[in-house]
C-alpha cells in the first residue's frame, strides 16, 4: 500500500511525500501529481507485462517521447544489462519467471527513475529460485543509483538484500535505521518480533542492572543500564546456551517440555524451575544445531542454562 | 418474379455504419463506465443496457419522440435544415441504438477483465492515458471487443421493430432485407421472402463464422496457450498459421456445408491443446 501511494496508484488519505526535495503529494496542499509525471519506477509482484508486446516493445514502452533511434539504443542498453539478449522478439508468455522478471526491471529502469519500488518480487516463488533471483537482482541493482525501495515479509530476504531497514506496523514507522542496528537493539515489541527473536517476558525493573522478567518467573543481570522504563526483555533462540563452569550470572536450571525437530535444526522447549506438568508449558524456545543436540541430550537434567547478559534484547516499548 | 435487390445493398451499408458507429461509441462508454467510481454506475449502465431489454417498437418511439419534427434533437436539426425521420440515416441511428447495448456489454466485459495492475504499470512508465487505453487496454481486451462487434453486426443487420418506425419502409431508401421480408409475406410473395431469408441466414452464419475464426487466429498470436519450443516471435506465428491452414483444409475437405465450422472447431481444439496448453 505504501508503494502504491508513492508510485500514484493509490491516494493516501493524509500526509505528505516528498522524493529529492520533490513534492508528489501533500494532502494539505492539495498537491497530487499523477502517476506517469513521478518518475518512479515499480516492479509489480505479477511483473505486470504487457502481453501484447515483445521484450523489446516492453522496455521500450515508457520511451515514446524519444526519437526512433535513441528509443532503440536505450532498449539495446538496458537487455544488455539484464542479460535478455536473444529474447527481443519473444512475447512475455514465453519467458521463464526470472526472465519475465528482467524484462520488467528492465522496463522500469529504461525511463531513468529516481525511484525504484519492488513490491514482495519474490513471494511467489519457490525457495530455491528465490535464492538465485534474490542474487541476481543484488547483482543488477548495483548498477542502478537511485534510490530502491523493497517491500517484503520475509526479515531474512530485506536483510540479504538491503543496506537499511524501516519496520512498518498497521501503517506508521516502527523503526528505521541501518539493518544491523535494528537486528540488535530492535526498539519495540514488534520490531523484535520482526527480526526473528522468539522468548519475550514482560519486564520489572529491579535496579540499573537487574530486572524481574515476570513471564518466567526469574530475575536477569544485564550489562547495560536499564531504566524504570523497562517494558519488555527478550531472548533470541539461538542465544541460550548451556552454563559453563565460570558462568555465574543468569544460570537456570530448566527442564525441557518439548521437542521439535527440522532438517538441520532442534526447537527444544524449556522450562525453567522444575518438571513441567504438561507439553503446553514452556517458558523458552532454544534452537540448537542437530549435532549439538546429539551431546545435550545426553546430559542429566536438570539441564543448566545461560541467558548471557550480553545478548538480551531490552525493549522499552 | 421480378426482384429488386436494393434491400440488401441498403441493409449492408445501414449495418456496415451503424457497427462502425456502436463500435467507437460502445467501447468509449464501456471504458468511462468500467473506471467511473461515482454512485451512478448502477443507472448509467442500466440506461445504456436498456435498448437491449426494451421491445423496438419501444426505442422506436423513443427515437421518433426525439428525432421528430418537434422533439427537442429534431427541432434543431431542423433549424439547420436537417431531417432524419424516415431517411436512410435513421435507419443507421436506429440500428445503431439498438446494437449498441452488445458492443457495450461485451466490451465492459473485456475491459473489466484486463489485469489492472498492467495499467497501473504503464502509468508509472509515463505514458499518456490515452497511449495506455489504444496500446495496452483495447489490446488485451480485443477478443472481447471483437465479439461484441460481431453481436452488434448480426444485431444491426436483424433490426426490424425500431426501423420501420423511424425510418419507414421506403422501398430504395430505408427498406433493409427484415423489411423486405415481413412486407413480402404480407403481400403474400413467399418465394421472395425465402430468398431474403436464405440470404440473411447465409450473411450472418458467414460473419459470425469469419470474425470468431479471425478472433481465434488473433487469440493464438498474442495471449498465454503454454510455452512453446519457438524461439522468436515470428517462428510462433508462422507455425500458428500452418496448423491454423491445416486445420482448415482438414475441416473443409472432412465434411461439406453448414457443420464444417463445427467440426473444424473439434479439431483445431485438439491441434492446439493436447499436451501443450499450460494453466
Amino acid at each position: 500500500m505504501t508503494l502504491r501511494c508513492i508510485a500514484g496508484i493509490e491516494k493516501p488519505d493524509e500526509g505528505k511525500i516528498v522524493l529529492n526535495d520533490r513534492v508528489l503529494f501533500d494532502s494539505e496542499k492539495g498537491i497530487n501529481i499523477p502517476s506517469r509525471l513521478r518518475k518512479v519506477g515499480y516492479l509489480f509482484q505479477n511483473y505486470a507485462l504487457f502481453p501484447n508486446m515483445t521484450v523489446e516493445d516492453n522496455i521500450g514502452f515508457g520511451l515514446q517521447k524519444l526519437s526512433k533511434e535513441k528509443r532503440k539504443a536505450v532498449i539495446q542498453e538496458k537487455i544488455e544489462m539484464m542479460k535478455l539478449n536473444g529474447l527481443e522478439k519473444r512475447f512475455p508468455f514465453q519467458l521463464s519467471g526470472g526472465q519475465q522478471q528482467r524484462v520488467a526491471l528492465a522496463r522500469a529502469l529504461a525511463i531513468e527513475p529516481e525511484m525504484l519500488l519492488l513490491d514482495e518480487p519474490f513471494s511467489a516463488l519457490d525457495d530455491h529460485l528465490r535464492y538465485l533471483l534474490t542474487k541476481q537482482l543484488i547483482d543488477t541493482l548495483s548498477n542502478y543509483h537511485g534510490i530502491t525501495l523493497f517491500v517484503t515479509h520475509n526479515i531474512e530476504e530485506a536483510f540479504r538484500i538491503c543496506s537499511e531497514l524501516t519496520v512498518l506496523n498497521n501503517g506508521a514507522v516502527e523503526s528505521a535505521g541501518k539493518k544491523e542496528d535494528i537486528f540488535r537493539n530492535p526498539d519495540s515489541l514488534s520490531v523484535a518480533r520482526i527480526t526473528g527473536c522468539k522468548n519475550f517476558s514482560a519486564a520489572k525493573y529491579l535496579s540499573n542492572n537487574e530486572l524481574e522478567a515476570v513471564d518466567w518467573g526469574i530475575r536477569l543481570k544485564t550489562d547495560r543500564l536499564i531504566t524504570k522504563e523497562l517494558k519488555y526483555v527478550g531472548m533470541r533462540a539461538h542465544y541460550i546456551r548451556l552454563a559453563l563452569e565460570n558462568d555465574r550470572d543468569n544460570v537456570f536450571c530448566c527442564w525441557p517440555s518439548f521437542v521439535n525437530e527440522s532438517p538441520f535444526r532442534v526447537t527444544v522447549y524449556l522450562f525453567i524451575g522444575n518438571r513441567p506438568e504438561s507439553k503446553q508449558d514452556y517458558h523458552l524456545q532454544w534452537e540448537i544445531p542437530k549435532e549439538k543436540w546429539m551431546e545435550i541430550g545426553r546430559e542429566p537434567l536438570p539441564w543448566k542454562i545461560c541467558l548471557s547478559p550480553e545478548r538480551l534484547i531490552i525493549l522499552n516499548r | 418474379m421480378n426482384m429488386d435487390f436494393s434491400p440488401l445493398w441498403i441493409s449492408l451499408k445501414t449495418t456496415i455504419l451503424a457497427t462502425l458507429l456502436t463500435f467507437f461509441f460502445g467501447i468509449i462508454a464501456a471504458w468511462f463506465v468500467t473506471r467511473y467510481r461515482g454512485k451512478l454506475k448502477g443507472f448509467l449502465d442500466g440506461l445504456l443496457t436498456l435498448p437491449m431489454v426494451l421491445p423496438p417498437t419501444v426505442v422506436g418511439y423513443f427515437l421518433l419522440i426525439l428525432l421528430g419534427k418537434n422533439g427537442p434533437i429534431g427541432k434543431l436539426l431542423y433549424l439547420v435544415g436537417i431531417k432524419i425521420i424516415f431517411t436512410w440515416w435513421s435507419a443507421v441511428l436506429a440500428a445503431s441504438v439498438v446494437a449498441f447495448p452488445l458492443m457495450y456489454k461485451t466490451a465492459r466485459g473485456a475491459f473489466e477483465q484486463v489485469d489492472i495492475n498492467i495499467v497501473y504499470a504503464a502509468r508509472t512508465l509515463g505514458v499518456s492515458e490515452w497511449m495506455i487505453f489504444w496500446k495496452v487496454i483495447v489490446p488485451l481486451a480485443w477478443p472481447g471487443i471483437v465479439a461484441g462487434a460481431v453481436l452488434a453486426f448480426t444485431r444491426a443487420l436483424g433490426e426490424f421493430g425500431a426501423t420501420l418506425m423511424v425510418a419507414g419502409n421506403i422501398p430504395g431508401r430505408t427498406q433493409t432485407i427484415p423489411l423486405a421480408i415481413f412486407f413480402s409475406v404480407e403481400s403474400g410473395e413467399m418465394n421472395k421472402a425465402f430468398i431474403w431469408v436464405v440470404l440473411i441466414f447465409v450473411v450472418s452464419l458467414a460473419v459470425m463464422i469469419l470474425m470468431n475464426y479471425w478472433n481465434e487466429y488473433q487469440r493464438i498470436n498474442t495471449q498465454r496457450i503454454g510455452r512453446r519450443k519457438y524461439g522468436t516471435a515470428g517462428e510462433y506465428k508462422k507455425e500458428a498459421s500452418r496448423i491454423h491452414f491445416k486445420g482448415k483444409l482438414q475441416g473443409i475437405r472432412a465434411s461439406h456445408g453448414v457443420t464444417w465450422g463445427i467440426r473444424f472447431g473439434q479439431k483445431y481444439d485438439l491441434k492446439m491443446y493436447s499436451g501443450n496448453r499450460k494453466a
